[in-house]
């Protein structure tokens, strides 16, 4: 790690090989062009460009766009300039995920350096949550799987595409939310007369400038929560694609994915190659198939990404089955820390969909009080579904 | 000036600034690029325009940014007053039609808002656009304009070329997510909370005449502080605040009065639900840990 990487003589200079340092960061989705090309060799003219440390500074201020980028910088530097000969061109691997598991969680770093190892993982707290919670056939699995799945094998490109369209109507739904106030605004439909009487009594009663007014859009945001765990592994398949659809055809979108810990996932999501997408999802969702903990995945929500991003104009989408190995209380509070934000939750349970199914696990009946809306999902159909009861919300 | 120096005088003008600051400043100064600051509220983003335009000894010009800003309150507006005023009194004098409309769109009758003043400066001033993620997304479009080209086109006029290319810092802090466009024409640093060390250093820098061990205690406690679960985690400002506030009423030690110590936390937690967090007992647990 610690030695510059040894070009080939053949090398032809300090040019190709910012370029593909260039090509290296964009192979690993960060969006770059030939101007920062340019910009990088310029910049290297005002520093000390044989230290390491200075270079990496410099690059890091022209390459990196958002706190994300500079997250992952340090990785994908040392991988192309100080791994003393090997250039890894993609850090993102084909099938085992490899050392940078990039998540924008701040919490979990210890348990991140743990599975990057390939050692066994802590098994969360055994207070005996599950062992309460069994039927005997599903129950929340405790141990963090060691197995690591490869999302691409379980989401296809057309079913992201059909998601895609499904999470367009379902935006547009919840978006169509006018106002019957008007509010002044540069292309309004109406005059507004008020406004325009108001300022033309400085320009000496005259109207000089006419101010139009209309209804403001009261765009609604869905930020989309996923569990990811054992119990779930079969519906993952539905819910991811259409989390990927809802990203992609949306922006204003949020995404997270949880078992053992809570991870962003709407940069990743917003890769424009749907399938490197998936392959960075798979990096992040390490753990995949393991153990849940709603309630503190939930919680730890709350209390960091929501303050940032959820306000009374967001719809928040759990997608679980309520089954969990934490205390259940936690679930209800962190719901309702969540819900005096403003928001609306819906939760889409796939188990729900079952004959006979009553909402029994101890996380669910902690759930029930908080949520707006309580629906069965299990396949894309039924999220389609959705639209007319996301009008009426 | 290389980027040490550049760190060296910062400082000098009571900024610490980390390696990958000074060096995102210096490389913005030397290729002619905005940059782009992003970090938690209270961490010194704004700060950073002030410094340099103390550094560079030349104006610092500011752009508060909020919805609904629009040009005619960012680039430029024209003096509607005093146009009516000229074309009553040409009126009177029977003044024609043409040369009336030549006049009152002229210079003299042109209000310059800050981003068309930052590019008439005979100085290149520092132009501080501050939180753009709080404007909407057609001002952005505005900008780009303004980054890329340094030139603003007024119909009326023409177009209006940069005399000196400024300086320019743009601020967030995640309002919302800034476009991919305004991103990829800035170069971009994140400023986080400082570490122990650097923080010191800004107490000593701005609080001349502070003890050493009571600067070691206030450093310590609004870390271990910042570490709780705090809806408004303390900032730079706050911890100078907290720091002055003590001085002020002349505590040597956190320890030794609790109740002091606990009013004095209104420099510090900004909200109702902080405060009942850090009850008198986490004050002092934490006071202890950092004596």
């Amino acid at each position: 790690m610690s030695r510059v990487t040894k070009f080939a003589g053949r090398d032809p200079g300090p040019a190709a090989r910012m370029s593909g340092f260039i090509a290296h960061l964009r192979d690993n989705g960060m969006r770059l062009g030939v101007g920062e090309t340019e910009l990088g060799l310029h910049a290297l003219t005002h520093v000390h460009a044989p230290s390491p440390h200075e270079t990496r500074h410099a690059l890091r201020a022209i390459c990196c766009g958002c706190a994300e980028d500079v997250e992952r910088f340090d990785d994908l530097f040392d991988a192309f300039w100080m791994n003393g000969g090997r250039v890894a061109h993609k850090t993102i691997p084909t099938q085992t995920p490899a050392s940078d598991h990039v998540h924008s969680s701040r919490n979990a770093k210890g348990s991140d350096a743990d599975t990057g190892a390939g050692a066994p993982t802590t098994p969360d707290g055994d207070d005996g949550a599950a062992e309460a919670d069994g039927e005997g056939k599903l129950m929340a699995s405790i141990a963090q799987a060691t197995m690591k799945k490869d999302l691409r094998d379980l989401v296809q490109p057309e079913d992201i595409l059909q998601a895609q369209k499904i999470a367009e109507r379902l935006g547009a739904a919840l978006r169509d939310r006018r106002s019957r106030r008007r509010k002044q605004a540069r292309k309004g439909d109406q005059i507004h007369y008020r406004k325009v009487i108001r300022q033309s009594l400085s320009t000496g009663g005259e109207p000089l400038q006419l101010f139009k007014k209309r209804r403001p859009d009261r765009p609604m945001k869905i930020v989309a929560i996923c569990d990811v765990s054992g119990s779930m592994t079969t519906y993952a398949q539905v819910f991811l694609a259409f989390i990927a659809g809802l990203m992609r055809a949306d922006t204003t979108s949020d995404a997270y994915l949880f078992h053992t810990r809570l991870v962003r996932i709407a940069e990743a999501l917003r890769d424009k190659d749907a399938i490197r997408a998936l392959g960075r999802l798979s990096v992040l969702a390490d753990g995949f198939g393991g153990g849940s903990k709603i309630g503190a995945s939930l919680m730890q929500f709350s209390r960091t990404y929501a303050r940032r991003f959820v306000d009374g104009r967001t719809v928040v989408l759990i997608l679980s089955d309520g089954y969990d190995t934490d205390t259940p209380e936690l679930i209800g509070e962190a719901l309702a820390t969540l819900k005096k934000r403003g928001c609306k939750i819906i939760w889409l349970n796939p188990l729900k969909g079952w004959a006979g199914y009553e909402p029994v696990a101890r996380g669910m009946v902690a759930a029930m009080p908080h949520l707006d809306l309580f629906r069965p999902a299990n396949r894309l159909a039924d999220l389609a579904d959705l639209e007319r009861e996301l009008t009426r919300l | 000036m290389d980027w040490k120096t550049l760190q060296t005088a910062m400082a000098d003008q009571g900024y610490i600034a980390d390696d990958d600051l000074a060096m995102a400043v210096h490389l913005a100064l030397a290729l002619g690029r905005p940059l782009l600051l992003e970090g938690a509220a209270g961490v010194g983003k704004t700060e950073v325009a002030r410094v340099l335009s103390q550094v560079q000894d030349t104006q610092l010009i500011r752009l508060q940014c909020y919805e609904g800003l629009d040009a005619a309150q960012a680039i430029y507006e024209w003096n509607y007053q005093r146009q009516l005023l000229s074309i009553r009194a040409a009126a009177e004098d029977g003044e024609t039609g043409r040369e009336v409309e030549e006049r009152i769109f002229s210079e003299d009758f042109l209000l310059e808002r800050p981003l068309l003043k930052a590019i008439r400066q005979e100085k290149s001033p520092v132009l501080l656009i501050d939180e753009v993620d709080r404007a909407d997304e057609e001002f952005e479009a505005y900008l780009l304009e303004i980054l890329s080209e340094f030139q603003v086109t007024v119909p009326e006029l023409g177009t209006i070329n940069a005399v000196t290319r400024p300086i320019v810092i743009l601020t967030a802090n995640g309002t919302r997510d800034l476009s991919d466009a305004l991103r990829r024409r800035c170069l971009y640093a994140h400023v986080a909370y400082p570490d122990r060390a650097t923080e010191l250093a800004i107490l000593n820098a701005r609080c001349a005449g502070i003890e050493e061990a009571l600067a070691g205690q206030i450093i310590a406690f609004v870390q271990s502080l910042r570490k709780e679960d705090l809806e408004k985690k303390p900032g730079i400002a706050e911890m100078l605040d907290f720091a002055a506030a003590l001085m002020g009423l002349g505590i040597a030690d956190l320890t030794h009065d609790p109740v002091v110590l606990q009013a004095s936390l209104a420099t510090l937690l900004k909200t109702q639900s902080d405060r009942d967090n850090i009850t008198t007992e986490v004050a002092q647990r934490l006071a202890g840990k950092a004596a």
